[in-house]
């Protein structure tokens, strides 16, 4: 595993904090074997999206619903954004 | 790497100094690794006794016979590959900013943090000691325990009672009793159907109560019994000489036996100052210092976090939570304040996965629930669903192992 791969890709000092937690299902390691979907790199209007249709009750997941409605617009925005400029570990 | 894709940089004035870890399970092998990410020339030391970790999450499904021991044991390497040091012993006491080892080693810190998890309460239940744990285990904190209950239970006939016990609020893993009885069924109810389970709890409600009684009507009916503490469920003693548990009204004579037994934070709390007379940690709930020793943080089952639960995912999130306060105060800037998640995936047979979800953020000196967010699966979902939750659970396990431990 890469530790430097952090880094490399660093957020602003006042990254979204929103986003710390997501790492404990949403894998960032690459050889991490999940059928929970990877977050790192992903186009920032589509994780938004998803947030956002989570809010609504759309897209039936299972447990993303519960948690999307604890994130204001603005949190979303930022944690879309932070993701879309990570990459997986090795 | 997890940690230090997760969390924020900090670019600004850069923090230095020594910051201690103690603990190397899912909070504070976390916190080391995220730590030496953000800011890799600090010094980093993690003190664990033991080389081998062996995760709680997933070890009821050893007991189920759905997985092996070896499947839940994790080692320190990547937390040294990452930079840490880490020191093979147990850390018994701090005096000043000092941690002393049981060898005499001392390790001087500017940050410490304490990760201890849990020790059990080995006065909160007459009759349970250390040597009655080796004929009725707890199993609570994983491994050898893990082992001699499964044992156990491959050893006994079929049409023999198994006895449980679960504890008040709090202590460790609040689903872990439930989804603990429901593999133990499972197995009983594929390998020894003629058996019976009964578990016996000084609680009248319990994580996810509706999720698991529905599935336990549907899939161990006749077979498995859940005593609330209204129906005289509470264990007050125990006696391992004839392997009974006695309540207020009856004695319940056991084939085997799991007690799982009122605990506190792990001893190096109590050494330290932090723990308070419930025997758990309050701390502040941005960057989880001690109430009673702001230069100590406190991470993991050994703190009182609120509405949080003393689980491995929460435990996972504090800790880079912790990191980043860390580098802040070292730096000399305000920690901001987090947010946080906990997700719970419990198991209620192989196939069949409920979870309990919360988002939390300080809010009048306490982690709180984030209104309108979490909850638990609907009831009402088709099997699908419980497969999926089920299948999730899974990956997750291999997630949050692999964010911990590298």
């Amino acid at each position: 595993m890469g530790l430097s791969g952090g880094a490399a890709h660093a957020a602003s000092p006042d990254g979204p904090f929103g986003a710390m937690s997501c790492s404990g299902c949403h894998a960032t390691a690459r050889g991490v074997d999940t059928a929970i979907p990877r977050l790192n790199g992903r186009p920032a209007a589509e994780i938004a999206a998803a947030m956002r249709d989570f809010q609504k009750g759309e897209r039936a997941p299972t447990v993303m619903g519960r948690i999307a409605k604890g994130y204001t617009d603005p949190e979303i925005d930022a944690l879309a954004a932070w993701f879309a400029a990570q990459r997986d570990a090795p | 790497m997890v940690g230090a894709l997760a969390a924020p940089r900090i670019a600004s004035a850069q923090a230095v100094g020594r910051v201690v870890i103690v603990g190397g399970g899912f909070a504070g092998a976390t916190c080391a690794r995220t730590l030496k990410a953000l800011e890799p020339k600090l010094a980093v030391s993690l003190i664990e006794p033991d080389p081998v970790f062996t995760a709680c999450p997933f070890s009821n499904a050893v007991l189920g016979g759905l997985r092996e021991i070896a499947q839940q044991q994790f080692t320190q390497d990547g937390v040294e590959r990452a930079g840490v040091t880490v020191a093979r012993r147990r850390a018994v006491g701090v005096d000043g900013k000092t941690v002393v080892l049981d060898s005499g080693a001392r390790f001087q810190f500017d940050r410490l943090v304490l990760a201890p998890g849990i020790d059990i309460n080995w006065s909160g239940l007459p009759g349970y000691t250390e040597a009655a744990a080796e004929k009725m285990p707890h199993a609570w904190k994983a491994g050898g325990q893990t082992v001699l209950l499964r044992r156990q239970l491959e050893a006994m006939d079929d049409g023999g009672l198994v006895v449980m016990s679960a504890p008040a609020n709090p202590f460790r893993c609040p689903p872990g009793p439930y989804e603990r009885v429901s593999l133990i069924a499972h197995y009983l109810k594929t390998k020894k159907p003629k058996s019976k389970l009964v578990l016996l709890d000084a609680k009248d409600a319990f994580s996810k109560q509706r999720l698991f009684q529905d599935a336990w009507a549907k899939l161990y009916p006749g077979l498995l019994e859940w005593v609330p503490l209204s129906k005289g469920g509470k264990v007050v003693s125990v006696d391992p000489a004839d392997m009974t548990l006695a309540t207020d009204f009856a004695k319940h004579k056991a084939a085997v036996a799991n007690v799982i037994p009122p605990q506190r934070a792990g001893r190096i709390a109590e050494a330290a100052g932090v723990a308070d007379r419930s025997g758990w940690c309050p701390v502040e709930p941005v960057s989880f210092e001690s109430r009673l020793r702001p230069d100590i943080h406190v991470i993991g089952d050994a703190a009182i976090m609120g509405a949080m639960p003393k689980s491995a995912f929460s435990a996972n999130a504090q800790a880079k939570v912790c990191a980043v306060a860390i580098v802040a105060r070292l730096a000399g800037r305000e920690p901001v304040e987090p947010r946080l998640i906990n997700t719970c995936y419990s198991l209620v047979a192989p196939d069949y996965g409920i979870t309990i979800a919360g988002v939390y953020k300080p809010t009048n000196g306490q982690l709180a629930d984030i209104p309108g967010a979490g909850g638990v699966s609907p009831l009402d979902a088709p099997q699908e669903f419980r497969a999926r939750e089920a299948l999730y659970a899974e990956g997750w396990f291999r997630t949050i192992t692999a964010e911990t431990f590298g």
